[in-house]
């Protein structure tokens, strides 16, 4: 129940509703618990027919970047005799 | 960055390599074993699906926690929707998994497949038009859901307030995370020493509200993303708390999290609904102000008032082989359960834990056979 | 092709139930229909019984097919008819030849959805090779049936001998066809009330010429299935269980689209659960491995081996994760989605 899927949104219509794309699928939801706006192509987190916030994605990236830089790392020591 | 990135990134498996071999490194400075409660059963479910355990070292043991709104639904609640279910000229909706938790005698699925009128709806949004579609009908939405499901559930209060529409009632089930930590806390019995904070309800609640426990009980608590590498990277953050003395609160999700959380949500809740004094949790029993329930001025929709007549409160204790109270509580394993796997399935669950995806007992059986041999 | 004592009319392009209806009627739709797009010899000689001559060994099947929704992007009951039960004689190693059908239609069925089902079929007969010698029509009162469900039985003509659930070996490796879950999603996408929409479309086809194909590179597998109920999970597991041995795969190996992805995302669903009505598993000795996967790659690129016959744990299917994880792959429990296939 508590599972929520990332999700882009690629429409907004008068009635707050966001039609958005999870891989391929897509699904309309309500955008009215979101207080901030939401823009097409923004990335939203999606609970039981409703954005429950928007995802940041600098932090997201930073995330990421942060692994890439531990994977590396990790191979390299276990590439050194 | 892609939304593929979204899924990939955090479940790329060169890097839940790398955390397992920094987790190990950093666990060897544990002065005693890490037992972390994950208090979401979304977490037991990614911790058994992607075999965490097998990946961790000895002496890091999860205890799982009461964070799965079907489990800790006690039978009379659900005898309530079915006697909601029955009423003439009802219809009764409710999400997912509840459909088929036994009550004391039925299920929704069963008395559904006797002819009730019962919907299972992949959102309450589904409400709206049900009820505009069947206005000679009364349609009650029993509302299930930790802090996560509770803003939805006020959204469509909202809007049946600001439409008048006269047909739709709730049977109010919300729960809080807070208390039910501390209840399982409080008997000191479960020896918890560190806690995965749920992902989503924390996206709606802000990670404010675990910072009293955190004090409180002097553990650490890091609010973790569902991925397997956000477990990974949560797990890696509290030994990294317990080596140098900390016990605070953390955010490893912060692409979701943020201290204040859905500010909007919070208030939309606040409008419409407030602490109720007492709610019994299946296994645990009551916990004083643990669950939500309509405003006094909203009481003109609420179910547990205006068809009072036809809910018992009477307590219904569960099989007496089932043991889901002792595992929400963190005091056993599925395997430690006498019909874990033999008489109790996901076919025919005796218990809650096994029907819901979010029940320890669902997870263990589904991904975590291979661990118990 | 006989119908019954009662007759068929069809009226306000619809198929109706008429009372003491004569035999006019009902050749009506059994010459204006299925005789004109299933046409052939022996099922043109409209005799009571259709007499075959088959020179080897015969594989015999039948399946049922209530799908729904009877229409759905990639393909339509008929389409399913036909692929089915053609691929059930495939995976025996057997050349499809001759099928039987039998239709139970809902009296009010709209005679333009029949059509377009009947010619579906006629398409995939020729993909498949296979001719329908014989077959009945029933109608039945509106609410006995849910719009139409049809039954094929096959005839194919076997070429291969022991291909076999019995026959896995340890070392065997085991290829899927394609990216898989496809029909599964498809149907769970298109089932109304979950408004959803996707580029999804069932993976349904006929089999034989891609398994001609292996048998003619003298392959010949151990066994193969098609994995339709129950998916992946079910077919592994029916064969850990009958071979006696245990089937490891690599996650990271196992080919499935994003779209099907998605589905499984937003419903708690595995791929490895999903029915598919054109994707088929072989486990194949290890010196054949790699021609099999050239063979099926010429028919789609996301053919892939995805895993090993061991003797790890007898009976059981072991999915592997690249960061050194293992979990069992299980039967999928209970009816995942009604009336898939």
């Amino acid at each position: 129940m508590c599972l929520s899927i990332p999700s882009k949104v690629e429409k907004i219509d008068e009635n707050n509703m966001a039609t958005v794309d999870t891989m391929g699928v897509k699904r309309d939801i309500s955008l009215d618990l979101m207080a901030d706006d939401v823009q097409i192509g923004d990335y939203i987190l999606i609970h039981v027919g409703f954005a429950m916030n928007k995802i940041d994605k600098e932090e997201a990236e930073q995330s990421l970047k942060v692994y890439e830089e531990m994977v590396e790392a990790m191979q390299a020591q276990e590439d050194s005799p | 960055m892609e939304l593929k990135d979204l899924y990939e990134g955090f479940r790329n498996p060169q890097t839940i390599k790398s955390f397992a071999s920094e987790i190990a490194k950093e666990a060897e400075s544990l002065a005693e074993p890490l037992r972390v409660m994950e208090v979401c059963g979304g977490h037991t479910h990614t911790i058994m699906k992607y075999g965490l355990l097998q990946i961790l070292p000895e002496n890091i043991k999860f205890v799982h926690g009461p964070g799965c709104p079907v489990c800790i639904m006690p039978k009379e609640r659900i005898d309530h929707a079915i006697s909601l279910a029955k009423m003439d000229n009802a219809i009764l909706c409710t999400l997912g998994d509840m459909i088929r938790v036994p009550g004391s005698k039925s299920s929704l699925a069963k008395e559904r497949a006797n002819g009730a009128d019962i919907r299972a709806l992949y959102s309450p949004l589904d409400i709206i038009k049900i009820a505009k579609e069947n206005s000679d009908k009364n349609v009650v939405f029993f509302a299930i859901g930790f802090e996560t499901t509770t803003p939805m559930t006020a959204a469509i209060i909202d809007y049946v307030v600001k439409n008048r529409i006269s047909n739709v009632y709730f049977h109010i089930n919300h729960v809080l995370v807070p208390p039910a930590v501390r209840a399982i806390m409080n008997p000191g019995k479960a020896k918890i020493n560190a806690f995965i904070g749920p992902s989503h309800v924390s996206v709606i609640t802000g990670s404010k509200i675990y910072e009293p426990l955190s004090d409180e009980y002097k553990t650490p608590i890091v609010v973790s993303g569902f991925e397997p590498v956000d477990v990974m990277e949560a797990i890696l953050m509290l030994v990294k708390q317990k080596n140098s003395g900390k016990a605070e609160v953390e955010i490893e999700y912060k692409r979701s999290v943020t201290r204040e959380g859905n500010v909007k949500a919070q208030e939309l809740i606040e409008k419409y609904l407030e602490v109720r004094g007492h709610f019994r949790w299946r296994g645990i029993g009551d916990i004083p102000e643990s669950a939500l329930k309509l405003k006094d001025e909203y009481s003109y929709l609420d179910a547990e008032i205006l068809f009072k007549d036809k809910l018992s409160n009477e307590e219904i204790d569960d099989h007496k082989q089932c043991i889901c109270g002792t595992i929400l509580q963190g005091l056993a394993y599925p395997q430690d359960c006498k019909v874990f796997a033999k008489v109790c399935t996901p076919n025919n669950p005796l218990g809650s834990c096994m029907v819901s995806d979010e029940g320890a007992c669902n997870a263990y059986y589904r991904y975590g056979s291979i661990d118990n041999e | 092709m006989r119908t019954t004592d009662m007759g068929v009319l069809i009226m306000s392009n619809s198929v109706q139930l008429s009372q003491g209806g004569g035999a006019s009627e009902s050749n009506a739709l059994v010459n204006d229909l299925f005789y004109k797009y299933f046409s052939n010899e022996i099922l043109l000689k409209s005799e009571d019984a259709a007499v075959l001559q088959v020179n080897r060994n015969i594989a015999f099947t039948t399946d049922s097919y209530t799908v729904n929704p009877i229409f759905f992007k990639g393909g339509d009951i008929g389409k399913i008819s036909i692929a089915g039960t053609t691929n059930d004689l495939a995976m025996m190693g057997a050349k499809p030849l001759y099928l039987s059908c039998g239709f139970i239609i809902e009296e009010g069925f709209a005679y333009d959805d029949l059509e377009r089902i009947v010619k579906s079929m006629a398409d995939e007969l020729k993909n498949s090779g296979a001719k329908i010698v014989c077959g009945d029509t029933k109608v039945v009162p509106r609410g006995a049936v849910d719009k139409i469900f049809i039954n094929t039985s096959g005839i194919g003509e076997v070429q291969a001998q022991n291909i076999s659930s019995h026959n896995l070996a340890e070392d065997d490796v085991i290829l899927v066809s394609r990216d898989i879950g496809a029909h599964g999603a498809t149907i769970l996408s298109e089932r109304e009330e979950l408004s959803i929409t996707s580029d999804l479309r069932s993976d349904c086809t006929s089999l034989w010429s891609v398994v001609e194909k292996v048998l003619e590179n003298n392959i010949t597998p151990s066994a193969m299935r098609d994995a339709t109920r129950g998916g992946l999970a079910a077919v592994l597991n029916e064969w850990a269980d009958t071979s006696n041995v245990c089937i490891e795969l690599q996650e990271d190996a196992i080919p499935v689209q994003n779209e099907v992805k998605g589905i499984c995302e937003i419903f708690g669903f595995e791929p490895t659960d999903f029915a598919n009505e054109g994707t088929f598993v072989l486990s194949v000795k290890k010196s054949d491995a790699q021609k099999t996967l050239e063979i099926l790659k010429e028919y789609s690129q996301n053919a892939a081996i995805i895993g090993t016959v061991t003797t790890k744990r007898v009976g059981k299917v072991i999915i592997n994760t690249a960061y050194g994880s293992s979990r069992y792959l299980d039967m999928p429990k209970g009816e995942l989605l009604p009336r898939i296939c």
